[in-house]
């Protein structure tokens, strides 16, 4: 049990936190990396292959635009539709045949990094379905090509959109990251299940949430600065509709952690 | 310049296609504004894109400059859109960007070195009196001032052709009439052929020279405006002189008198009175400056038959205005 007045019980829990805040971030934030540089061309490539729009065609093929298309809306709805728990389950042989082992902070975020794509290719579809399409047609009246369109037009036009979307991907990883103590991953996830949950220690639950509310908080604060001062999305058309929140309804992952002392009402009688 | 054969366009399939473009064929002089004129779905805006192959026609073709712009795809007719500059209703800048980077992007778009974009992009803006703004975002300037941001972000890779959808429609009339005098301006300094769309007559009158009538897809009359408000029954010189609809009076015959440039200052009704002896009143009249030019169109009631109408008409074209019954 928890000895709360013994002399070692604060400097271990800081360490505790400590470790698991680091294990935390780290996932997080490898997993974030990787889905933004393979989530923000794909969001792009599945606006932009829909029809009329300036990838409809890659390499002059109409058809190879709209199987592209299908293809990607397929797969990202596919992303999605799976829960995380059953993704990271499902994802234990790839993540072994990866990384030879599926144990650990490591290997965690693989399925972490394959649920936030998903979520964040929706994000960056939102951010481009957003831009004017009077843009696109003002840089194609100008001879420019697709590259100095996505560049120089869809890209800071988008950029603020996305960064708010980027927040909201975090917030999920994190949430995400908190499951990952069932295959083993660290994470602050894992301390409140070994502590708070397995040893009935309401300071380490305290302790976590306090971290968590202060990471997402930090993370939302600093995003939503940062898309303010690259200019907010246009609102020559009215307001506006919030990508974030847009993809936050597009969420359908339960996040709840179930709470072992009060238990959920038995669905048949036992 | 610009030579529209036989374009048609239409959209979608089966019974529910729309004809947006039904054999249409214009013809645009080089250094000639030209205005399109139409209600709104009449297939204006479909027509200007076919210029720049924004909208490519299913049949017909458009040359400009002597090129088949509708046989051309990639780089060849983004090359090609380099001499051609268009600007927009709702001016489409990027927001995110400034002023001077949003006119840097044409030039980037023609492949211009780097280091030759940015004063290249203040002398465009300089050409349009915005110099002073170069570093603000489109957003904290007027309408107007982000039209002439349009305008030298179109002329900025050196077109010969610029189009206009509808630049000066989402604009006040003082803004309209100081961007339609800009891009005379621009057209005469550098010897530029404007197509312009618009529903505004206005326009056509401040700044073009010849224009077109759009209707459901078809071009219903076209020319020199001198020449249109001298064709009886103009409906493009009808909207420029607003007399109203004619109706009929027993025992006259409606008569309209169209004068131009010098003959405004001749006394023809006066003359008219003293050679026939005839009480003709005035029902309407409409004096106008088309294209810098006074002109003028008033509308008589003539006592008398047939017979008296063609002696007046003949008497008021010999004076060299003019004239023709309305109505006979």
């Amino acid at each position: 049990m928890i000895d709360v007045s013994s002399p070692t019980f604060w400097p271990q829990l800081i360490a505790v936190l400590l470790e698991g805040t680091w294990e935390t971030i780290y996932m997080t934030a490898i997993a974030m990396a990787i889905t933004f540089v393979v989530g923000l061309p794909l969001g792009i490539i599945l606006v932009g292959t829909e029809q009329g729009r300036f990838l409809e065609a890659p390499f002059g093929s109409r058809a190879l635009g709209r199987v592209i298309n299908a293809l990607l809306g397929f797969i990202v709805n596919l992303g999605r539709s799976v829960p995380f728990i059953v993704l990271m389950i499902a994802l234990i042989p790839l993540t072994r045949w990866l990384l030879g082992s599926f144990i650990g902070t490591g290997p965690a975020i693989v399925p972490l990094t394959l649920i936030a794509i998903p979520f964040f290719v929706r994000v960056v579809e939102i951010a481009v379905r957003e831009v004017d399409p009077g843009l696109f047609e003002a840089a194609e009246s100008l001879g420019a090509s697709r590259w100095l369109l996505v560049r120089r037009v869809l890209l800071p036009q988008a950029t603020p959109s996305i960064l708010l979307g980027t927040a909201t991907t975090i917030t999920s990883i994190i949430n995400f990251s908190a499951m990952v103590g069932v295959v083993g991953g660290g994470g602050l996830g894992n301390v409140a299940l070994t502590y708070g949950m397995q040893r009935y220690s309401s300071i380490h639950i305290i302790g976590v949430v306090i971290i968590l509310f202060a990471l997402v908080q930090l993370i939302q604060w600093a995003l939503t600065a940062l898309a303010r001062q690259l200019g907010a999305p246009s609102t020559r058309r009215g307001p506006k509709k919030d990508a974030t929140a847009d993809a936050q309804a597009h969420l359908d992952v339960d996040l709840t952690i179930p709470d072992p002392r009060r238990p959920t009402p038995p669905s048949s009688t036992s | 310049m610009i030579s529209i054969e036989h374009v048609s366009r239409r959209f979608g399939d089966g019974p529910d296609a729309v004809v947006a473009l039904d054999d249409v064929s214009i013809e645009v002089a080089k250094g000639q504004i030209f205005g399109v004129v139409g209600q709104s779905g009449a297939g204006k805006s479909t027509l200007l894109r076919t210029v720049n192959v924004l909208e490519r026609p299913d049949t017909g073709r458009v040359t400009v400059d002597g090129v088949d712009v509708t046989a051309l795809s990639g780089q060849a007719l983004r090359n090609e859109r380099h001499k051609i500059g268009m600007v927009f209703q709702h001016f489409n800048l990027v927001g995110n960007r400034t002023v001077a980077q949003n006119v840097e992007f044409a030039l980037e778009a023609t492949g211009a070195a780097k280091k030759d974009r940015r004063p290249k992009a203040l002398d465009m803006l300089d050409l349009v009196g915005l110099a002073h703004r170069a570093d603000d975002r489109p957003g904290q300037l007027s309408g107007g001032q982000r039209q002439r941001v349009g305008i030298a972000r179109a002329l900025a890779s050196g077109p010969d052709v610029l189009l206009s959808d509808e630049a000066t429609s989402a604009l006040d009339p003082e803004t309209t009439r100081s961007i339609l005098e800009l891009i005379r301006r621009l057209s005469r300094e550098l010897g530029l052929t404007v197509l312009l769309i618009t529903h505004e007559m206005e326009v056509v009158k401040r700044i073009c020279d010849a224009a077109a009538l759009m209707e459901t897809g078809r071009v219903i009359e076209q020319g020199g405006l001198d020449e249109l408000i001298r064709t009886p029954g103009s409906q493009v010189a009808a909207e420029l002189f607003p007399v109203g609809e004619p109706h009929r009076i027993p025992g006259h015959r409606i008569v309209d008198v169209t004068y131009t440039g010098l003959s405004a200052d001749r006394p023809v009704i006066a003359q008219l009175a003293r050679d026939f002896g005839l009480d003709v009143s005035i029902l309407g009249a409409a004096l106008e400056t088309i294209n810098g030019h006074q002109a003028g169109r008033t509308r008589l009631a003539v006592p008398g038959d047939e017979h008296t109408a063609r002696q007046v008409v003949d008497s008021l074209i010999a004076q060299g205005v003019t004239a023709w019954e309305v109505l006979a």
